[in-house]
């Protein structure tokens, strides 16, 4: 059977999960447990072949690009987990069936169980670096799903943002730390990795990848100081913790370490870092299960103190520990799910997991009681049980460690400290809840849970007796296969008994398991010494450091952003003035090498005009009214000096655009006030804006001083040679803009339609006020519509249209065109307005300003497909000249078809944009009684 | 032989015809030929990129005028790519619209196509000047869907906006003026060729040009200290309008790729790497103020938003390493990173649809009409845009560390990114437990009215998009690389001349 399905049964699994939503409990779990069953079945089947020494591979490529691939390799290592995950997997799976009520979704519950399995599976299985991190990271968003699963619990919530939060954070550091080895080694294949030897320690990289790695391990194992998630977790239901703080979510660290065991462990660094964190979590971990009142705490803490222990192992620097610590991973997934699962059922018949209430259990539920005692000796490493075994190892392989030199024999005596604890803790459990008087208010009478929910339990216990007694004959050959995964140059000789004779590691044994009566029976003072500490809820502080961090990004935020648009538009006009200026201070003079034209009269006359007006607006800015007046001197300025400057269509769009521009000004002045107040603005303020100004100024005037010093070679020539005989015009701005740049207008024409569009909609819902009189209190004149205007410019229309008609034909050799003749009518359209007034002009016929906006967008893109018919580009011109009696001799251009659309656009959009603002001054809109205040 | 051309005269056309008074009434047809308009324009954009793919970059000569002097377009798979993904982007949140968002006001489908042909022009054309014009069609349009809806704070925001941006404008038209005169073309690939042997004389223009442009383009793409627009107008806008956005920022990115990279490049003489190094360190700060922000949300908008920050100072961190692989890193994260804000905008206007007065504010509130559904979808593109598998945000994320490594820029791009990265998660994480776990009383009864069906398939499509940027994750990454070779290797003017390379 492929590799492959290992994990992909439990992924479709979770599927099958989804779909039998709806089904018995009963169905469901069967459902659930099927295609985990058959995947457990294919990697027993695998089995021999591993342990003979092969390392069945399947690979296909994913994204080549990042060398990710699908990868699966089972060796020794992975095979060990892999069977405790699908194993115990399993027994949750059926455990879980009684365990849930009516009440809790199990097709939900399921699911994310096995989601969380595929993602488990994936991490040890994985051959690629990359793949390894993706599943890695699936078994922090699956775990979140599972310990967040009663969402409706505040609880819970917490405890599933800690832990992702967390171990997130690990997974991170992890990801840079699997890219570092990827880039250092070259190949992100973990074989290649793996046999790469003393490549990666030798490295200079080597300690940031040991300490990556290795805070990807801490997190994910609960190391201190790391593990305050762990206890927090149990909010979980019970199923999920036996399941995820046995033999799975936690024991990924452990695996991540086992993993990059033979090519990052063989140094000082590792061994120092790995035992000592090790060390001081089997410690905390053991001494604070001790005062835990809850079941599910003591087991939690337990559990950290375990995975403490574990690490320990693998930080020590003797030949037999790492295999020792595999050993234990076994062992403590053993014990440690049939003990979660039996105070499961302590919780659900009885309604309580306080140990102070609960007590003399042992006459209502003796079976379970006998379950319970022996999996909790195991934990307390009483012999003749697998735990005895591998803390044995422990003791044995602290003593042979030389990591710390002269220090190190601190280390034995930590660990019989350590031991003496776990004795103390498991003691407390047996002998609080079975013995120790009667349960104190229970809320219903404890029983014995039903039959198959003890099934999970009496297997595991089983399990603890059998590997207890015949090590050898059971774990034996699974662990030399391990063996041959950590330490690929060859597995020492090593023999696991539960008889060394008498040695040091069994009088250790003896001293921690007396320590350990001692200290249980001298709990009364243990526990009033504790009770002066005051006592820190991790997922409070978890909280609070969250809600700090939060409050100091707001304040930072309320810093940085203050909601002030002239706050924003001072940065972007010091990085404008930064960008522009640094050039400039490179060079020693702005001016370039070409001749300075002579100064003449006129132009300085403009210049100078153009200056001080510039000026005027810039100080009369709060005027509104006269502000306008003076920038529309610098604007009649511009396209005086267009005409100067032999630019002739310049300055007629210019001026035009200049009218259009006042006109619809003045009409949005009509509802603003005229004046604004400078004496909010603090004078610093004042001073602040003043210098940004100048500064902008300054600096592009120099540049354009720089600019027009400079020799220009630019392409512009090729325009003035081929509009005639390309474009068929004389006037080569008209030809640039309807047939070289052709392109440019359509879009610009496009924008002005777009303008009116967005303008409209703005001014759709707005409800202004009519001002009944201007800010001083003057009324406004009655005489809305004088008659001396109305007439002449009535008369004036048809004169108008004829000319911009004119404009509008000549365009093409000479000064004009479609932009010019649309804004030369449009205007002469809006004077009706302005002398008539909106509704007169209504009652005469209403014009489609949007009807013209369509059709002349059309002509003008019309005219450009136009030339597919001839296999041309879009927009290719093309022109004839035609002789017919009395016009005589005339051009006809596709170009004046392009113009056409220019023409009718600018004058639809004109007209909407100036008549939208009209609109709002009609009689229609509500007049506000008395004056504007 | 006119596909080039096709993405912006496509929705230009079917904007001019919705826009015709006759369709004025007619609200669903004016649906219809909008997303039939759109499906056209996904099928234009992916023909455009397996063509450029296949048979290397295309060459539009605008009215037949040879290259430099006439206006060119440019479909190289770079564009091609932000063609595909910006149809696409457009088609759901187009659709979403049609749930009702559009009858809230005039003219959405027109301008929402004119939206579109100044994206897609922005993305084709090969001249700077042309490229000015299309920012002005993206602006104006972008602008005016903005205001969609009404409101006082939405009006606001986009005023800040449209001024904000018309300063910009300003600015790009001076750094136009300075790169015109100091190289006498504005035809990008031009440009390149003259850059490495420009004149003297010409060299400060085209660095004081070429430095002004690059502020032009942090405006769009949102740059510390130029993004402060960004949050506040994405978070009042209209749901689909906030997620169509989402390409907004891409396009100043892109400009930088498509001038920057090439004209101010490696091998460009005095003008080689200009600006690089303040980039540099802008888009770290950039990256770290969407982070503070993110941390700092009240509502999911205003999280997404920064998130949408975030992710563009990662992209303007991959400019500025500036290596083939870097842009390529940089253009499949553009590629995740647009489909994804935007689905989230639509997945939190599923959210705000939902929970009455409470909106998106992270607050308690009611229950959920469709917890399920809407659930499972805030999930997903959650976990994408954190970058946690097994969606599409992790392959995005490790394609930029492992850029960052051989670009020899580890050291800073790395921390910044997974800091962001945990940042989002600590965020997001508050937001979506919030959002739909701390709920009591019953179901909002405005909701079911709301929520249609449509709104539900559009984003559910949207979504979805992420699982063919994983699953495709092999193809994808290697036309990334194609693109970025193509475009490193930049076209030449005679390229587009129909000669050879």
């Amino acid at each position: 059977m492929n590799l492959i399905w290992v994990p992909l049964l439990p992924l479709l699994g979770c599927l099958v999960s989804l779909l039998l939503g709806r089904y018995p409990r009963s169905t469901m779990a069967l459902g659930a447990a099927i295609l985990p069953a058959i995947a457990l079945g294919i990697v027993v089947s695998l089995a021999p072949e591993v342990m003979s020494g092969s390392n069945p591979v399947v690979t296909y490529d994913w994204v080549p690009a990042l060398s990710l691939q699908i990868s699966f390799m089972l060796d020794g290592l992975a095979l060990m987990f892999t069977l405790l995950i699908l194993g115990i997997g399993l027994l949750v799976i059926l455990y879980a069936r009684y365990y849930l009520s009516e009440a809790d979704n199990a097709g939900r519950f399921y699911a994310s169980l096995l989601l969380f399995m595929t993602a488990m599976l994936g991490v040890v299985l994985s051959a690629n670096l990359i793949q390894l991190w993706f599943f890695w990271e699936l078994t922090s968003v699956s775990s979140f799903m599972l310990i967040s699963y009663w969402s409706h619990r505040s609880d819970a919530r917490k405890g599933a943002r800690m832990a992702m939060t967390i171990t997130g954070a690990g997974g991170l550091a992890l990801l840079a730390g699997l890219i570092l080895i990827g880039e250092v080694v070259g190949s992100y294949d973990l074989r290649t990795v793996l046999a790469s030897g003393s490549l990666i320690a030798e490295h200079s990289l080597y300690p940031v990848i040991v300490v990556l790695v290795l805070l990807g391990a801490f997190t994910k194992s609960a190391q201190f100081p790391f593990h305050s998630w762990l206890p927090q977790a149990m909010a979980a239901p019970t199923p999920v913790s036996s399941y995820l703080h046995s033999a799975t979510m936690v024991k990924a660290g452990i695996f991540l370490m086992a993993r990059f065991y033979p090519v990052l462990s063989d140094t000082h660094l590792w061994f120092a870092l790995v035992s000592l964190v090790g060390l001081t979590t089997l410690l905390v971990g053991a001494y604070t299960a001790l005062f835990k009142h809850d079941l599910k705490g003591l087991l939690a803490y337990s559990t950290i103190s375990h995975l403490g222990l574990i690490t320990l192992l693998l930080g020590l620097d003797t030949e037999l520990a790492s295999i020792a610590a595999m050993f234990h991973v076994i062992n403590h997934a053993v014990f440690k799910a049939s003990l979660f699962m039996a105070a499961g059922i302590i919780d659900h018949e009885s309604g309580s997991r306080d140990m102070r209430k609960l007590n003399g259990l042992f006459r209502y539920m003796p079976y379970t009681a006998t379950l319970a005692m022996v999996a909790a000796s195991s934990m307390a490493g009483v012999p003749l049980l697998n735990g005895f075994l591998s803390k044995e190892m422990l003791f044995a392989e602290s003593l042979h460690q030389e990591t710390f030199g002269s220090l190190s024999w601190l280390i034995p005596l930590l660990v019989t400290v350590g031991g003496a604890l776990a004795v103390a803790y498991s003691l407390r459990f047996v002998h609080d809840v079975f013995f120790n008087g009667e349960p104190i208010g229970l809320e219903k009478t404890p029983h014995e849970p039903p039959r198959y929910m003890r099934v999970p339990v009496e297997i595991l216990v089983v399990l603890c007796l059998l590997v207890g007694v015949l090590p050898d004959l059971i774990v034996g050959d699974l662990l030399v296969a391990v063996g041959a995964s950590l330490m690929p140059a060859g597995v020492p000789e090593f023999s696991i008994s539960i008889w060394h004779g008498f040695n040091i590691p069994l009088l250790m044994s003896f001293l921690a398991v007396l320590g350990g009566v001692a200290l249980y029976r001298q709990r009364r003072h243990m526990f009033n010494f504790q009770a002066r500490f005051t006592e820190v809820d991790p997922k409070l502080a978890f909280e609070h450091m969250i809600q700090t961090l939060v409050e100091r990004a707001r304040s930072v935020q309320l810093w940085l952003d203050n909601g002030s648009f002239q706050r924003y538009a001072l940065w972007l006009l010091l990085m404008a003035i930064a960008a522009m200026s640094v050039p400039m201070v490179n060079i020693p003079h702005a001016r370039g090498s070409l001749e300075v034209t002579e100064l003449d009269m006129v132009a300085l006359g403009g210049a100078l005009l153009m200056i001080v007006a510039s000026v005027a607006t810039a100080m009369l800015s709060h005027q509104r009214l006269l502000a306008l007046v003076t920038i529309s001197v610098v604007g009649l300025v511009v396209s005086v000096a267009f005409a100067w400057f032999s630019a002739p269509d310049l300055a007629l769009t210019q001026l035009s655009v200049e009218v259009a521009t006042i006109i619809l000004f003045l009409l949005a002045l009509y509802f603003l006030p005229q004046k604004v107040s400078l004496n909010h603005l603090s004078p610093g303020r004042i001073v602040r804006d003043m210098g940004i100004a100048t500064a902008a100024g300054a600096i592009v005037g120099t540049l354009t001083y720089a600019m027009l010093t400079r020799p220009f070679d630019s392409i512009s020539s090729f325009f003035t040679e081929n509009a005639k005989t390309g474009g068929g015009g004389t006037n080569v701005v008209n030809v640039i803009l309807v047939d070289f740049r052709g392109f440019d207008t359509f879009g610009e024409i496009t924008v002005l339609a777009i303008a009116s569009l967005g303008i409209y909609k703005l001014l759709a819902g707005v409800r202004l006020f009519v001002p009944a009189a201007d800010m001083d209190g003057r009324p406004w004149s009655k005489d809305s519509h004088p008659l001396m205007l109305m007439q002449i410019s009535q008369s004036l229309l048809p004169l108008a249209l004829l000319v911009s008609a004119y404009i509008f034909l000549r365009g093409h050799n000479l000064p004009g065109g479609g932009f010019i003749a649309g804004l030369i009518t449009a205007i002469a359209l809006i004077q009706q307005y302005v002398a008539n007034g909106v509704v007169w002009m209504r009652d005469r016929g209403d014009l489609k300003f949007q009807w013209f906006i369509v059709w002349g967008l059309f002509i003008a893109f019309a005219s450009g497909v136009g030339s597919w018919l001839f296999e041309r580009p879009f927009l290719t011109s093309w022109f004839d000249y035609f002789y017919l009696p009395l016009v005589g001799k005339f051009e006809l251009a596709s170009a004046m078809a392009f113009d056409l659309g220019v023409y009718l656009t600018v004058i639809g959009a004109t007209l909407s944009i100036l008549a939208n603002l009209g609109k709002l001054t009609t009689t229609d809109r509500p007049t506000r009684p008395g004056r504007r205040s | 032989m006119h596909l080039p051309a096709l993405p912006v005269l496509l929705p230009f056309f079917a904007a001019i015809l919705i826009l015709y008074p006759w369709f004025n009434k007619r609200l669903h047809l004016q649906r219809l030929v909008a997303q039939f308009g759109l499906l056209m324009l996904v099928a234009v954009s992916m023909l455009t990129l397996f063509k450029t793919l296949a048979d290397g970059p295309m060459g539009y000569a605008m009215g037949d005028w040879e290259a430099p002097f006439g206006i060119y377009l440019l479909a190289d798979p770079l564009a091609a790519f932000m063609l595909v993904v910006t149809s696409v982007l457009a088609l759901c949140t187009h659709l979403f619209a049609c749930g009702g968002e559009d009858k809230t006001g005039r003219f959405f489908h027109p301008l929402f196509m004119f939206q579109l042909m100044g994206l897609n022009g922005a993305f084709l054309t090969a001249d700077a000047f042309n490229l000015f014009v299309f920012f002005e069609i993206l602006l104006i349009a972008s602008y005016s869907l903005l205001i969609h809806g009404g409101g006082r704070e939405r009006t606001r925001a986009a005023q800040h906006y449209v001024l904000y941006n018309l300063i910009g404008s300003a600015f790009f038209l001076i750094a136009l003026a300075l790169l015109y005169r100091a190289f006498g073309t504005l035809n990008i690939p031009d440009m390149a060729s003259r850059a490495p042997t420009l004149p003297e004389e010409s060299v400060p223009l085209a660095q004081a040009g070429g430095l002004l442009l690059m502020v032009v383009f942090g405006v769009k793409a949102a740059l510390l200290p130029l993004h402060f627009w960004l949050p506040r107008t994405y978070s009042t806008t209209s749901v689909p309008v906030a997620a169509l956005f989402a390409v907004m920022t891409k396009v100043g990115v892109y400009s930088l790729w498509r001038i920057h990279s090439v004209v101010f490049g490696h091998d460009s003489g005095e003008l080689s790497d200009l600006g690089v190094v303040p980039l540099a360190w802008l888009s770290g700060l950039t990256v770290l103020a969407g982070a503070i922000g993110a941390l700092a949300s009240q509502t999911l908008r205003w999280l997404i938003a920064n998130l949408i920050v975030i992710s563009v100072g990662t992209l303007l961190m991959t400019v500025a390493m500036g290596t083939t692989q870097s842009v390529a890193a940089g253009l499949y994260y553009t590629l995740h990173s647009t489909l994804m804000s935007g689905a989230f905008f639509l997945v939190a206007g599923l959210i705000l649809m939902q929970r009455g007065q409470a909106e998106d504010r992270f607050v308690r509130s009611r229950p959920f009409l469709y917890p399920v559904f809407t659930g499972v979808l805030f999930a997903v593109t959650a976990m994408a845009m954190i970058g946690l598998p097994p969606f599409s945000g992790f392959l995005g994320k490790v394609f930029i560390l492992q850029a960052a490594v051989d670009s020899g820029d580890a050291i800073w791009v790395w921390p910044l990114v997974l800091i962001s990265g945990l940042a989002a998660l600590i965020a997001l994480s508050r937001a979506g437990t919030t959002l739909f776990w701390r709920t009591q009383g019953s179901v909002v009864p405005e909701a079911k009215e709301k929520v249609s069906n449509v709104h539900l398939v559009a984003s559910g499509l949207l979504v979805a998009t992420t699982l063919v940027l994983v699953i495709g994750g092999g193809p994808l990454t290697e036309w990334s690389l194609r693109a970025a070779q193509d475009l490193h290797a930049g076209v030449t003017l005679n390229y587009l001349n129909g000669g050879q390379p």
